[in-house]
């Protein structure tokens, strides 16, 4: 019923306003076509100009509103450059926005068609064309300058001291790798993959890098002011790891590793404080639309001192001893017992 | 005999094709499988905004979802049966409509629906031909759209639902039928869709630019050439150019899914099956796919910039400033297009040294923007006027020109784009700039077009409603969104109540969707105001309304195939005199006078 009523409330809008336009076709004619014409040429003038100026009050009252609700303070030092050349854009590209939108609307307005006026025969002006080549040229030069200065120091080769995660993107969630103690991130081989068996990422076991491996799932650790490199990847289609508040993003490709690195600034705990907001978690999106879960795709980072993060570590079994409980010197006894849940959780992810 | 006598000197011309060209000519002939160029750029056109209501419509449900997230419309559920179960819409017809909102518009409305209909109605009208090079395949060109249109409708009604794996189709997402539904069947007839759709753009594209070059009147110059006609001849040099990369991306993707191929998969556990598939890569695609992808943009935006180029000058009486600089600015555009592609994939892995190239070419193609719009600016000033339906779409065109090109400063500039790739940000912008303002320039060319194409004018009030409604709009949807973009959220999420960062925007994803929806209604109000006109509107009661100077003006109210009755007129000067030496317009017919001032 509701349905019907909206419907017909639609269908009587659109009569009424049919009717309105063809009865205005009917009083130009009546009151000479040309003169009519002229009326609305005026109404239209100051309706740009008004436009103009509602638009940029709106513009105004858009920004209070809303500034508030974007991320804040960037968490890591890359995050730091890419607002920085975020907020230089902006103010160029405002103040350009500012002339050519006056500019167009103010001549709509004030050259509005007028009896008392010639159009003025102004076909060209090469001064005027080079100013306007020259100028924008100038602008754009500082912002790829800066733009890839910044790029660089982004995407340049991580620290020697860094430590490393591999991050595997998959439908619909994300599971982390940590190299142990030895720094080193085993080999894996994607036919390898047997979740059944443990080995969900498919990591070979004759390689002893992969011994003291880490595997987790949906929750990264990272250290607090340590430099973190991850490693990328995917297992069915591509997906990317968006870190919106360390302003970080990289697609994770099937097949071709990839690589970002960043310093976060700030442990969770600062971040709570930082937002007064006691629910603050650093998330991890998916950015990149991979199935019907894309918009689901979601992880959380923990950000914290480097003795919360050794103690996490070490509560946690290599997986190779997971996969392997005969090799864990820890669980002799009863270790398949042991992992059989754990087994299970991951094959039901 | 509804053929002229004097039309006879084209009939020849294409004797062939046009054998029973005296005799009357059937209605299939005439309005179905026509050879005639008018009557193909109005299927072109009609056809495109059937695409336009269907796409528009698409857009108005997944906006449904983005603003009540929680509610349930049974209304859907009675349409869509299970895609929209509990009244709410599932998460793979989500994609599904999102996926089709950008195809069907993109390719269907602002490639087809635009060049198609204006490239078709201007190109032989303003250069003073009878028709294009080859009318037939020009049919051809059209009918091939039709096809890829009814493939591509079909896919949204197969069982597994339509592709759903975005416009961009990225494998291995695309080429994997266990990724899910919209994988299926689906993606197989977006994908034939496709190639079809890029054949018709061929046929057009290859006729367009055989037409500018070789059809020209007596005295019409290239450099005396209206800037319409410049802008639909770079537009299909980029089509030719670019469309084949593509139907060579889908082709094979075509392979990987249905023979076995490797070419984009490699290294794959999906559902916990292993794939046997090793050393491909999943980025080639994405390279064959943005080398037309980006391209694309301009086939988009060139022919809008070149009607706007026109119709603001004819409007404010004065002549384009800067002809040259438009031209070489459209020629530097044109450039350009091909050499910003991997700016869509600075986060995919691509080597740093080469993003930074792309940087540098990306922010390039700002300064031809730029002096585009120094040019419209200056066209304006110390003009005379009229405030047309179409004089305010093409001022709203340069407006949103100005607004969505200086956000891709944003985006061009790889350091900023790490944090806004995939975001809201993007959709805002290409809405923005590649969309509404693409479309305001197919409108203003459809107001200020119409009486040629019809003999008969769009309703005024309707028409001032309606660039009102949708410039206010189209700025209260976009303008907003950007601030998503800035927080972070990625584009297609349909739900972001289970993120503690995104889930700030509640209250204005329902004013966008609320504001969507008027949008939408006001475009339903033009298309009536369309077909009524057609049949009703006012008649036009002298052959050049506006006052222009182009050669369409001086054929009769309603010109019938071949254009002209007598001879083709002669051109004696460019396109841009108005206001010169006190008079208001001097046709391009009128040879120069012996005392005329030199511009």
């Amino acid at each position: 019923m509701q349905t019907f009523f909206i419907v017909a409330i639609l269908a009587l809008g659109f009569l009424i306003t049919f009717q309105i336009a063809k009865a205005s076709e009917y009083v130009a004619v009546l009151r000479g076509y040309e003169k009519s014409r002229k009326q609305t040429n005026k109404l239209n003038g100051f309706m740009l100009l008004a436009f103009l100026i509602l638009g940029l009050i709106g513009v105004y009252y858009c920004n209070e509103r809303l500034k508030g609700k974007i991320l804040g303070e960037p968490a890591s030092d890359h995050g730091v450059l890419v607002d920085r050349m975020l907020y230089v854009t902006l103010a160029v590209t405002f103040v350009v926005f500012i002339i050519t939108q006056v500019a167009l609307f103010w001549f709509s307005y004030k050259y509005q068609e007028s009896d008392k006026r010639k159009a003025f025969y102004y076909p060209h002006n090469n001064k005027l064309e080079l100013i306007w080549t020259v100028i924008p040229a100038i602008t754009l030069t500082v912002l790829v300058g800066f733009g890839i200065f910044y790029w660089f120091k982004i995407t340049g080769d991580a620290p020697d001291d860094a430590m490393q995660v591999e991050v595997v993107g998959k439908q619909f969630g994300w599971e982390f790798r940590y190299p142990g103690k030895d720094g080193v991130l085993g080999k894996k081989y994607f036919k390898n993959v047997n979740p059944a068996a443990n080995n969900p990422v498919g990591q070979i076991w004759e390689d002893r890098y992969n011994h003291d491996d880490v595997f987790v799932e949906q929750e990264m650790h990272l250290v607090v002011n340590k430099p973190v490199k991850l490693v990328i990847g995917a297992k069915d289609v591509i997906h990317d790891v968006g870190l919106a508040h360390f302003r970080m993003k990289m697609d994770a490709v099937p097949g071709t590793p990839t690589t970002m690195w960043f310093t976060p600034k700030y442990t969770t705990k600062q971040m709570k404080e930082k937002t007064g907001n006691p629910d603050f978690v650093y998330e991890i999106s998916c950015d990149q639309m991979c199935g019907k879960g894309h918009w689901s795709m979601r992880g959380t980072i923990i950000v914290e001192t480097q003795e919360e993060f050794d103690a996490w570590l070490a509560s946690k079994k290599p997986q190779y001893f997971v996969a392997n409980p005969d090799k864990d010197p820890s669980v002799k006894r009863d270790s398949v017992i042991a992992s059989a849940p754990v087994a299970g959780a991951v094959i039901n992810r | 005999m509804n053929v002229h006598s004097g039309v006879a000197a084209a009939h020849a011309v294409h004797h062939d094709d046009h054998g029973h060209g005296h005799h009357e000519q059937s209605f299939i002939s005439k309005y179905v499988f026509s050879m005639d160029h008018k009557t193909i750029g109005k299927q072109f056109l009609i056809t495109g905004m059937v695409w336009a209501i269907i796409g528009g419509l698409f857009s108005v449900l997944f906006r449904l979802q983005l603003g009540y997230p929680d509610q349930s419309f049974p209304i859907l559920e009675t349409f869509f049966g299970n895609w929209a179960k509990g009244g709410q819409i599932q998460p793979e017809f989500y994609y599904g409509l999102v996926t089709m909102h950008g195809t069907v518009l993109v390719f269907f409305v602002l490639t087809a629906g635009l060049s198609g209909t204006f490239a078709n109605l201007l190109i032989p009208l303003q250069i003073g031909a009878r028709d294009m090079a080859s009318p037939f395949l020009n049919m051809l060109s059209y009918w091939f759209f039709f096809i890829a249109g009814i493939v591509m409708l079909a896919s949204i009604f197969v069982h597994t639902g339509p592709a759903s794996g975005g416009w961009t189709m990225y494998p291995p997402l695309s080429a994997l039928r266990q990724a899910g539904e919209g994988q299926k069947i689906g993606t197989d007839l977006w994908l034939i869709s496709m190639a079809l759709f890029i054949v018709s753009s061929l046929l057009g594209g290859l006729n367009y630019i055989s037409t500018i070059l070789n059809m020209r009147t007596k005295g019409m110059s290239m450099t005396r050439l209206p800037l319409p006609i410049w802008a639909m001849f770079f537009t299909a040099v980029l089509g030719v150019l670019s469309f084949p990369v593509l139907l060579s991306g889908a082709i094979l993707l075509l392979f990987d899914r249905n023979l076995g191929t490797s070419f984009y998969l490699s290294d794959i556990v999906i559902n916990g099956e292993i794939l046997p598939n090793e050393g491909g890569s999943a980025i080639l695609y994405q390279h064959l796919f943005w080398f037309l992808g980006h391209p694309e943009v301009y086939i988009i935006l060139l022919p809008a910039m070149g009607m706007v180029s026109e119709i603001l000058s004819v409007n404010s009486r004065k002549p384009i400033f800067g002809y040259m600089a438009m031209l070489g600015s459209l020629f530097a555009i044109a450039i350009l297009a091909f050499l910003v592609w991997a700016h869509h994939m600075f986060v995919t892995g691509l080597n740093p040294f080469l993003g930074s190239v792309f940087v540098l070419l990306t922010l390039l193609i700002a300064v031809p923007s730029a002096i585009k719009v120094f040019n419209w600016l200056t066209t304006l000033w110390r003009g005379n006027i009229r405030f047309t339906p179409a004089t305010l779409f093409a001022i709203g065109f340069v407006s949103l020109f100005i607004s969505g090109g200086l956000t891709g400063i944003f985006l061009g500039n790889s350091t900023i784009d790490i944090h806004l790739h995939d975001t809201m940000f993007v959709v805002a912008h290409f809405h923005i700039v590649m969309g509404v303002a693409s479309f305001f320039g197919m409108f203003a060319g459809v107001y200020h077009w119409f009486p040629k194409m019809f003999g008969r004018y769009l309703n005024n009030t309707l028409g001032y409603m309606h660039f009102w409604v949708t410039m206010i709009g189209a700025y209260l949807i976009f303008w907003p969104m950007h601030y998503q973009g800035l927080a972070g959220i990625p584009r297609r999420y349909l739900d972001k109540k289970g993120w503690v960062s995104f889930n700030q925007f509640g209250e204005l994803d329902k004013m966008i969707t609320v504001v969507s929806i008027i949008v939408f209604a006001v475009q339903l109000m033009f298309v009536f105001n369309f077909f009524y006109s057609i049949f009703k509107g006012r008649k036009v009661t002298t052959p050049n309304p506006w006052g222009a100077n182009t050669l369409e003006w001086t054929t009769k109210i309603n010109p019938g195939h071949g254009n002209w009755e007598g001879e083709i007129p002669e051109v004696h000067r460019w396109p841009y005199d108005y206001g010169k030496d006190g008079r208001d317009f001097i046709p391009q017919t009128e040879p120069v006078g012996a005392n005329e001032s030199k511009h």
